[in-house]
């Protein structure tokens, strides 16, 4: 059997009192791109919060394991050196500190950064920014993929890549994800799974309520939700096959 | 008539609008006494105070130098490369060399704004003049430094900067002091006129000591086409500071703009204003300040834009950063629009590092501690006050190295 990167057992989390987590039980092998899908305000971006250890996503009960280590307490930056890179959906506008600041640290080799800027059709310029601050949305994905690909973690988590993302830049960006998923495992959040077009998902999860309620094959999952919206992964019988070993 | 030494009399015990009062006569008038010599053969000691407040000891790297001491000039001279182009003196040779200077003397700043005007009426200790000649561009910096050696010696000093039209010109003063002074007082008066189609960019870093006073008073007078820059920036801890320059766009498309950058460390009360009058047509003016409160320091970040005359703008901008419960910071922005026409806007934010940008650094793999430091290291970048990119990074430079110490 694979060993599991990911591995998260009944996880419940609360923000400011109140549960946005319930239950959570989330299995990805070595090597498997699995996609999150799930509507507007199910509880998504909290599981990425969660995984990633924000202070404010507040665990009630239940692990993370990452790689077989318990992550459960760790604070984000010693979870993020563990090799888990996030492109967030809404990143923060941070005044002064430019773009190529965070992107030497991630990577002190000047020409691999050149090189990434050439992958996502930056300009140098670009690095001189003050992150996020005025970035189109197309720019803000760019920029998060960028990131990522500097911070190089063997396990990337992507929320929303595709979403509010023009034709142009949506090849950009699936072409580069692509690229980076041969040698990475990773989740995908997607909402229409637009993104979908240009990568291989191994396997797709519904989340509902703040609970998983329904697994399986990426493609049929996402015709279903197209067809028939997410009333139909309530009927779902859930798929609970151990794919990993701990 | 009367003259400025009777406004000076009459208004020796008036108390300023803003900081705390102080009694002028707790400080000593008795300055050690310094030859002069050139910069680079100061003290070490002198030489490395100097550096953290942009002063350079080596000649070639600026156009031309004053250095002062306590009560003392001790260095002034042009390099010859720009010996056409600029000069600079001692204000008090200078009033015996022009005669017209008198004009200039006391006629942006009110002798009787307060007893700290009036002081450094009465008991006058020199500081600089500097002109630009007309059509000159001084590529290079000019530097101005005034050093302290003295324990609680109140230092008085008047500045006069003419920008001749056309002209253009940066420079940097620096105001510092001997690490065996920790209390004093220092007056400074500056007055800048910058003429028909001159450009002046003026930077003044501070550098005082925990029980030092300083209060500076400048005023800025800008004819037709002219643009005045003006740079301020405190890092160190001191007693009290209070100012309030004031920048009076008088030609047609006047411009000005005062950058404040201030970290207010210790139990420093610091009380910083900038103020723009927008006199004529086309006018603008633009003020942005950041200000940083740690520890038990109080800051008052003020802001006036004030406008007198139709088709003008200017905007205010002022943000600050509170690090610690026992800090306070206070942003006072004022807009007056005495006529239609004047566009005048502002906005003003004020609070501690968003936990947002904490965690989205983290989630980079900065530890909370760099995180933090790269978010206020941020929130003092210069870049978006615009100003030449040489004079960017040394002042980029001296950031890095105080907050170094201070993060």
């Amino acid at each position: 059997m694979v060993k599991c990167i990911l591995e998260i057992q009944n996880l419940s989390v609360e923000v400011s009192g109140k549960r946005i987590l319930n239950n959570v039980n989330l299995q990805i092998p070595e090597g498997e791109v699995h996609v999150l899908f799930g509507p507007n305000g199910s509880g998504k971006s909290s599981l990425i919060m969660a995984l990633l250890g924000f202070p404010a996503y507040k665990i009630v009960s239940g692990r993370i394991i990452f790689k077989g280590i318990d992550i459960t307490s760790l604070p984000t930056n010693e979870r993020v050196k563990m090799g888990i890179s996030v492109a967030f959906q809404n990143p923060p506008v941070i005044r002064g500190v430019k773009l190529g600041r965070i992107l030497s640290y991630l990577m002190p080799d000047e020409n691999k950064i050149g090189e990434l800027l050439v992958k996502v059709k930056f300009p140098q310029s670009f690095l001189e920014r003050d992150i996020n601050l005025g970035f189109s949305g197309g720019e803000i994905k760019k920029s998060e993929i960028l990131q990522v690909l500097a911070q190089n973690g063997d396990f990337i988590v992507l929320d929303e890549p595709d979403s509010g993302v023009d034709v142009e830049n949506l090849r950009i960006l699936g072409t580069i994800i692509n690229d980076a998923l041969h040698s990475r495992s990773a989740l995908i959040i997607t909402h229409l799974g637009v993104i979908l077009q240009y990568i291989n998902a191994n396997m797709a999860h519904v989340l509902m309520n703040g609970t998983i309620v329904c697994s399986g094959s990426p493609v049929k999952i996402l015709g279903q939700i197209l067809n028939e919206g997410y009333a139909w992964c309530e009927k779902c019988p859930q798929v609970k096959t151990m794919r990993c070993e701990l | 008539m009367s003259t400025s030494k009777d406004d000076a009399l009459r208004a020796i015990n008036k108390p300023a609008a803003y900081g705390p009062d102080l009694d002028v006569n707790q400080y000593s008038r008795q300055p050690k006494n310094w030859e002069p010599c050139p910069i680079s053969s100061l003290p070490k000691e002198i030489l490395e105070r100097i550096l953290e407040v942009g002063v350079l000891p080596e000649r070639e790297n600026r156009a031309a130098s004053f250095f002062q001491i306590d009560h003392s000039v001790i260095f002034r001279a042009v390099q010859s490369l720009f010996e056409d182009k600029v000069e600079i003196m001692s204000a008090r040779e200078a009033l015996e060399k022009y005669d017209w200077l008198k004009d200039y003397w006391w006629k942006i700043v009110s002798v009787d704004t307060d007893k700290y005007t009036a002081l450094a009426e009465l008991a006058w200790d020199q500081g600089y003049f500097i002109r630009i000649f007309e059509d000159q561009k001084v590529t290079m910096p000019l530097q101005a430094c005034l050093f302290i050696s003295t324990d609680n010696l109140n230092q008085n000093v008047h500045n006069i900067i003419i920008a001749e039209p056309g002209s253009e010109a940066q420079i940097i003063t620096g105001c510092t002091l001997h690490s065996s002074v920790q209390r004093g007082l220092h007056v400074g008066i500056t007055e800048f006129y910058v003429k028909e189609d001159a450009k002046l960019t003026f930077t003044m870093i501070h550098n005082w000591a925990q029980n030092f006073d300083s209060r500076p008073r400048s005023g800025a007078l800008i004819e037709d086409n002219g643009v005045f820059i003006s740079n301020y920036m405190c890092f160190k801890p001191l007693k009290s500071l209070q100012m309030y320059p004031v920048a009076y766009c008088r030609g047609v498309n006047a411009r000005a703009r005062f950058n404040t950058i201030i970290y207010g460390t210790g139990t420093s009360y610091i009380d910083v204003g900038s103020k723009i009058v927008l006199q004529n047509e086309g006018c603008r003016g633009e003020i942005i300040s950041r200000a940083i409160a740690t520890d038990e320091a109080q800051i008052y970040a003020r802001g006036f834009l004030q406008g007198e005359h139709g088709n003008t703008k200017a905007h205010l901008e002022c943000r600050g950063l509170i690090l610690s419960d026992k800090a306070i910071i206070y942003a006072v922005p004022e807009l007056m629009a005495k006529v239609q026409g004047a566009e005048l806007s502002h906005e003003a934010a004020v609070g501690k590092i968003a936990e947002e940008q904490v965690q989205y650094l983290m989630a980079r793999g900065f530890s909370r501690s760099e995180a933090e430091a790269l978010i206020v290291r941020g929130f003092m970048d210069v870049s978006i006050f615009g100003l030449p990119k040489e004079l960017e990074r040394e002042i980029q430079r001296m950031i890095d190295i105080t907050t170094e110490r201070a993060l």
